[in-house]
Parts: structure tokens; C-alpha cells; sequence
């Protein structure tokens, strides 16, 4: 079984500037990124659900509406964004937490 | 609406709404001679996974390797594991089909169950992991009273496990029979067998080789036929949407449509369809389908199978990246099939209805482009595909049996792991068995509601409870507990008084619920409700819960204490 760290030690580590200035970037970034995908998908729902014409409008007067693009570019824009979170985690957020966690074992 | 509803049915899991009216209306009548290169290729399938299975049932020895293949898989394989959830046989059949009846309605769906996994990506994934051994209530319950959030947990991972099994099993069921021309309750059978087998003595190792196994032939398979629709128009997305337009066009004017009618019908496929009629269905919809992914108890288990956090958020991306590719095939493969199978009188009956069911768009799109030969793999594939989604449900609701009611609440956490390995295996028997005699049970059955009643539970109950205990201090035991029930109440009680059951089912004129799915109700009141009672909760305990949340906090962002790849 792991080694069982005690909760007051969690408790202590919660209040480290490592610890605050982690969970504070990794959270914030993690809402702003919740927050366009919400938006982008809620956003395309109420525009069919109130104005379903809208995305069925030809593009360059062709077959093709502008549906097409802006169901496209969702699917781009979750998997994008979801690119963004894992690059700026493995970058960033782990070496962070390295840090915060040599702080615990010394 | 009731095209809402079996829209979320052919997509989420399995579905076939169209193979079970077709059934209604000709008992037996749907059933194709049998298809041998079919069959043979579901053969070779079958070996290669019981082969897997052989292989993982020796390192399958503790309850850690049963339930999480001992947290040895990695994010790339994990990935393609929880895709290979994703891309059920109703994903690429139901979506397919669905873009060949309605166009741009299809890709609708899609997006709303992708959309899920960014949610549960930043949101939860990380903290699953650090905080979670087997179970999504092993995060749930993690710093309140044990009993009652895991009782909570366990019957609403049965409830949402059961449904989406049900309507598994019954779409496995029609779609063998029109596949291979077995009868409905051999495939019913077969399915339940090879399922047990799997998760038997394979446990979640084989479970998620054969996922993976099957989603690489998937994947392989799409993007074949998609190539192969794209390449007769020289690789124009454009070409091949003016073609299908004027295919829907000539289509409505043979059926007598005055030119005008006809022309609308053909550009109406291009457009936002069925999704128009009521807006609040729509909006309840989008948030069951978003939010259901990231409370669905075989996807959430997944998490606990990788080593760490890191893993867990690669398996992420992986996912997203194969689901929303695996959509975009689907998309293609729709219009392809309305450009080449509707235009082709060998894949039509006399009516002008696909040979063999709605469902059966891109299983003829796959002979149209591939012959015999690529027919046969296509249709092993899409069995296969069935068989391991099947055996993913199966070790969840296990897990959720002895893990969380057996080894956790009965035996109160005194309980070896040996002798909770021995009550999962009891309850992979129990599960197997139910859903094969519920499969029959539920034949003829629309399973529509089904699989879009699991979705809108999940984001009813388990969505809120997780959320909430992991992001919020001020939640308590009760509140969770009678937050989820409400959740989960409400989500069933929307569900039969809806047009589905109180009208469909039940024969009552007019629905008490007219919409859709319950979700934009359900869903809000479960966390209204956590929130209410945990705030009013002035117990000892509630004392104990909110005490609790700062250690789990720091547990959940850093993996301190978490159960590692080598020691749980």
C-alpha cells in the first residue's frame, strides 16, 4: 500500500505558495477552457433550437451549408482544446507539481 | 421529439429503433440468408479474443487486476479502450443511418457526445484518478459516510449499466439476425456467452484488449469506406453534398412532390431537421448527452485502469481524438450511402425502404465500395463491436456489486481480495444471465428510450454527486445522497410520464412530460438539491464531510496517496 500521508501534512501543503500558485493556474485554465467549450457548444444547440435556418444557408452559393463548417469546427475545437489542456499540462503544470511534491518529502 | 428520442437511442448504444419496428411490423421477416464469409470472419474474431482472454486471465490473479488490469494500460491504449466504448455498433450504424434518413441531423448527435469528454477532462479525469482505486464511488464517497453514498453509487451505476445493457443486447440481438440471418435468441445468447467468457476469467484486461482490437478494426474499416466515397468525387466534400441533394431531390419527386417540394426536401439534408421542432427538448438533449458522458460508470472506471494522473489525461485526448475522427468518417459514410446505396436498386425493396432495416445504410455502403468479402468483415466487425461494449458494461455494474455494496458496505471494508474477486466473478454470472433473458425479454421493444434514459441518468445523478463532492467544501453526506436520489428519481419519473413510454408505451393520448429527454430538469435539481441539504445539514457528520474536503482537495490535485500502477 502507498505510504499514508497524513491530512494535517495536506493541510499545511494547501497553504504553500507551490501548492496555491499550481492549483490556481491548472483551475483557472481548466474553467476558461469549460467555459468555450460551453459556450461554443450551448451556442450552436440554441441556434438550431431558435434559428434552425441560419446554419442551412449555402456557402459560395454551392451544396455545401454553412452548417457543415460550424459542426466541423466543433469537433475540431474539443479536440483542440483538449490538446491545448494535455500540452500546457505536460509542460507546465507537471513540473509545477514536482515542485510542490519535493517540498513534501523534504 | 419521438425523433429525438430515437435519435439518441441509435446513436448512443446500441439503438436500432428501426430494426425493432421492422421487427414489429414482420416478425422474422427481416432475417437475411445466412452470410458465410460473415460468419467465418466473426470466427476468426472470436478466436483472437478468447486467445486475449486466455493470455489476460493469467495476470489476472487480485481484485486489482480484475477490476483495473492493475492499472497497467497506458493513456494511448486507454484511449482507444474508452473510443472503442464510443464507437458502439449503434455510433456507426445508428449516426450513419441517421445521416442517410435526415442528413446534418446525424452530425448533431455526434458533436453532443463528444463534447462530453473536454468537460470531463478538465473538470474531473485528474482527480478521478488520484482519488479513485476501482469505482467511480470510491471518488463519490471518498470523505463521507461510506454506506450511504456507495449504496447511492452502486444502484445508480446498476440502473444506468442495466438500460444501456438491456438495449445492447436487443440491438445485438436484431443486428446479428440481419447480419449473419441467425435467429434473434441464438445472438442474444452468443452475445451473453462470449461476454461472460471475456470478463470472466479475462477481467478488465481482456475487456480493454478486445476494446482496443475492435476499435482499430473500426477505425480501419470507416476510414476505408470513407476513402472509397471520397474518391468518387475526386475528393470534394462539395461534389459528393450536390449529389446527395440531387439524389434526395430526384428521390421526393418520384414519390410525386411537386418540383419545389422535392427541391426543399433535398436541401433539407444539408440543415438542421428534426432538432427544430421544440426547443427545450433540444437544449434537455445537448445537456444528457454532454454531461451523461462524463457520468457514465463503464467510462469513468476506465480512468482507474492507467497508472497516473498523466495517463489519465492522455487517455483523454487519445479519445477525443479518435471519437471526433471516427464522427467525421460517420458523416461521410452518411452521404455516401445516400449517393450510393439509395440510388442503387439492390440494396432497396419494393418500397424504396433499405434491404434489411434502417440501420443497414452503411453495411451496404461497405458491399458497395468492398464486394462480399469487405460485406463479411464489415458485419464481424460490428458484432464485435457489440461483444466488447457488452463486456465493458458487465464489469462495471460487478465492480459497483462487489466492490462498493459487497466488499464496502456489507462486509464494511473487512473483506480479503480474494473473496471480493470471488462475489465479482458470482455477479458477472447474475449480470450475464439478466441480460440475456432480459434481452429476450425486451425484443420487440423500442429501445430508443432506453439508451437515452441511461445518458440522462447518468447526467442526472452521478454527474452532479461527482462534481459537487469533488469541487465543493460545503458538500455533505445527505446532501449528495438526497441530491443524487432526486436526480435519479426525477430522470426516471420524466422518463415514463415523456411521449416515449406514457403515449408509446402505455397508450395514454396525450404525454403529462412533452418533451424529450428529462435532463434540463433532472439535472439542475440534483445539484439544487445537494446543495439545499448539504447547506441545512447541521449533523456531526456533515461536520466530519466538510472537515475532510481540504485533505481530498490537495489528494485530488496531486496525486498524493494515489493508488499506483504497482501497488493497488
Amino acid at each position: 500500500m502507498t505510504v499514508t500521508v497524513q491530512d494535517d501534512v495536506l493541510e499545511q501543503l494547501a497553504a504553500t505558495p507551490a501548492y496555491r500558485h499550481l492549483t490556481r493556474t491548472r483551475n483557472r485554465f481548466a474553467a476558461v477552457l469549460t467555459t468555450i467549450i460551453l459556450i461554443a457548444y450551448f451556442g450552436f444547440i440554441l441556434l438550431i433550437a431558435f434559428d434552425p435556418t441560419f446554419l442551412g444557408r449555402s456557402i459560395a452559393g454551392g451544396a455545401t451549408t454553412l452548417g457543415v463548417p460550424v459542426g466541423l469546427g466543433i469537433i475540431i475545437l474539443a479536440i483542440a482544446l483538449t490538446g491545448l489542456y494535455v500540452w500546457r499540462a505536460n509542460r507546465v503544470f507537471d513540473a509545477d507539481l514536482a515542485a510542490v511534491l519535493r517540498a513534501v518529502d523534504a | 421529439m419521438r425523433r429525438i428520442a430515437t435519435g439518441v437511442a441509435t446513436v448512443g448504444g446500441i439503438a436500432l429503433a428501426d430494426a425493432a419496428q421492422a421487427h414489429a411490423v414482420a416478425p422474422g421477416g427481416a432475417q437475411q440468408p445466412t452470410n458465410w464469409i460473415a460468419l467465418g470472419m466473426f470466427a476468426g474474431f472470436v478466436l483472437l479474443t478468447l486467445g486475449i482472454t486466455r493470455w489476460a486471465a493469467r495476470k489476472t490473479k487480485t481484485a486489482s487486476d480484475f477490476y483495473t488490469a492493475g492499472g497497467g494500460i497506458t493513456g494511448f491504449q486507454n484511449g482507444l479502450a474508452i473510443a472503442g466504448d464510443f464507437m458502439s455498433a449503434a455510433s456507426f450504424l445508428g449516426i450513419s443511418a441517421q445521416i442517410y434518413a435526415d442528413g446534418y441531423d446525424g452530425l448533431i448527435y455526434s458533436i453532443g457526445f463528444l463534447v462530453g469528454w473536454p468537460i470531463l477532462l478538465f473538470l474531473m479525469a485528474e482527480r478521478l484518478r488520484n482519488l479513485g482505486r476501482f469505482t467511480f464511488a470510491d471518488v463519490a464517497s471518498f470523505r463521507f459516510a461510506q454506506t450511504p453514498v456507495r449504496t447511492f453509487a452502486a444502484i445508480s451505476t446498476l440502473m444506468v449499466v442495466l438500460f444501456y445493457l438491456i438495449a445492447q443486447m436487443v440491438g445485438a440481438g436484431q443486428l446479428i439476425r440481419l447480419l449473419f440471418g441467425l435467429p434473434y435468441g441464438y445472438a442474444v445468447v452468443i452475445v451473453g456467452v462470449l461476454m461472460t467468457f471475456y470478463v470472466l476469467f479475462g477481467g478488465m484486461t481482456a475487456t480493454t484488449w478486445v476494446q482496443i482490437v475492435k476499435a482499430g478494426l473500426l477505425l480501419g474499416a470507416a476510414t476505408f469506406i470513407a476513402v472509397a466515397v471520397l474518391a468518387k468525387f475526386g475528393f470534394s466534400p462539395e461534389a459528393m453534398f450536390a449529389r446527395a441533394v440531387e439524389v434526395k431531390t430526384q428521390l421526393a419527386l418520384g414519390k410525386g412532390a411537386t418540383p419545389e417540394v422535392a427541391a426543399r426536401a433535398g436541401s433539407a439534408i444539408m440543415a438542421p431537421g428534426g432538432f427544430v421542432k421544440d426547443p427545450v427538448s433540444a437544449i434537455s438533449l445537448g445537456m444528457a448527452l454532454m454531461f451523461g458522458t462524463a457520468g457514465l460508470p463503464h467510462i469513468l472506471m476506465r480512468f482507474f485502469t492507467v497508472p497516473d494522473a498523466k495517463a489519465a489525461r492522455t487517455s483523454v485526448l487519445w479519445a477525443t481524438g479518435w471519437i471526433g475522427y471516427f464522427y467525421l468518417l460517420t458523416f461521410i459514410i452518411g452521404f455516401g450511402a445516400i449517393v450510393l446505396v439509395a440510388t442503387d436498386p439492390g440494396y432497396l425493396d419494393a418500397a424504396g425502404a433499405l434491404r434489411g432495416g434502417g440501420n443497414m445504410a452503411a453495411i451496404h455502403l461497405a458491399h458497395a465500395v468492398g464486394g462480399d468479402i469487405f460485406l463479411g468483415f464489415i458485419s464481424a466487425v460490428a458484432f464485435a463491436t457489440i461483444l466488447a461494449v457488452v463486456a465493458g458494461l458487465t464489469l462495471s455494474g460487478a465492480s459497483a456489486v462487489s466492490h462498493d455494496l459487497y466488499a464496502s458496505v456489507f462486509a464494511r471494508g473487512r473483506v480479503d481480495s480474494a473473496k471480493e474477486l470471488r462475489v465479482s466473478r458470482i455477479t458477472v454470472l447474475v449480470l450475464a444471465a439478466i441480460a440475456i433473458v432480459l434481452g429476450i425479454l425486451f425484443e420487440s421493444q423500442n429501445v430508443a428510450f432506453m439508451v437515452s434514459f441511461a445518458f440522462a441518468l447518468a447526467a442526472s445523478a452521478n454527474f452532479p454527486v461527482l462534481l459537487l463532492s469533488l469541487l465543493w467544501r460545503g458538500c455533505t453526506t445527505r446532501g449528495v445522497v438526497a441530491g443524487g436520489a432526486t436526480g435519479l428519481v426525477l430522470a426516471l419519473g420524466l422518463t415514463i410520464l415523456s411521449p416515449a413510454i406514457w403515449v408509446t408505451v402505455l397508450g395514454h393520448t396525450a404525454p403529462i412530460y412533452p418533451y424529450g429527454s428529462p435532463a434540463i430538469f433532472s439535472m439542475p435539481a440534483a445539484f439544487f438539491v445537494i446543495w439545499l441539504v448539504s447547506t441545512l445539514d447541521r449533523s456531526g457528520r456533515a461536520a466530519v464531510d466538510r472537515g475532510g474536503y481540504l485533505a481530498q482537495r490537495v489528494r485530488s490535485e496531486t496525486g498524493i496517496g494515489a493508488a499506483g500502477a504497482s501497488d493497488h
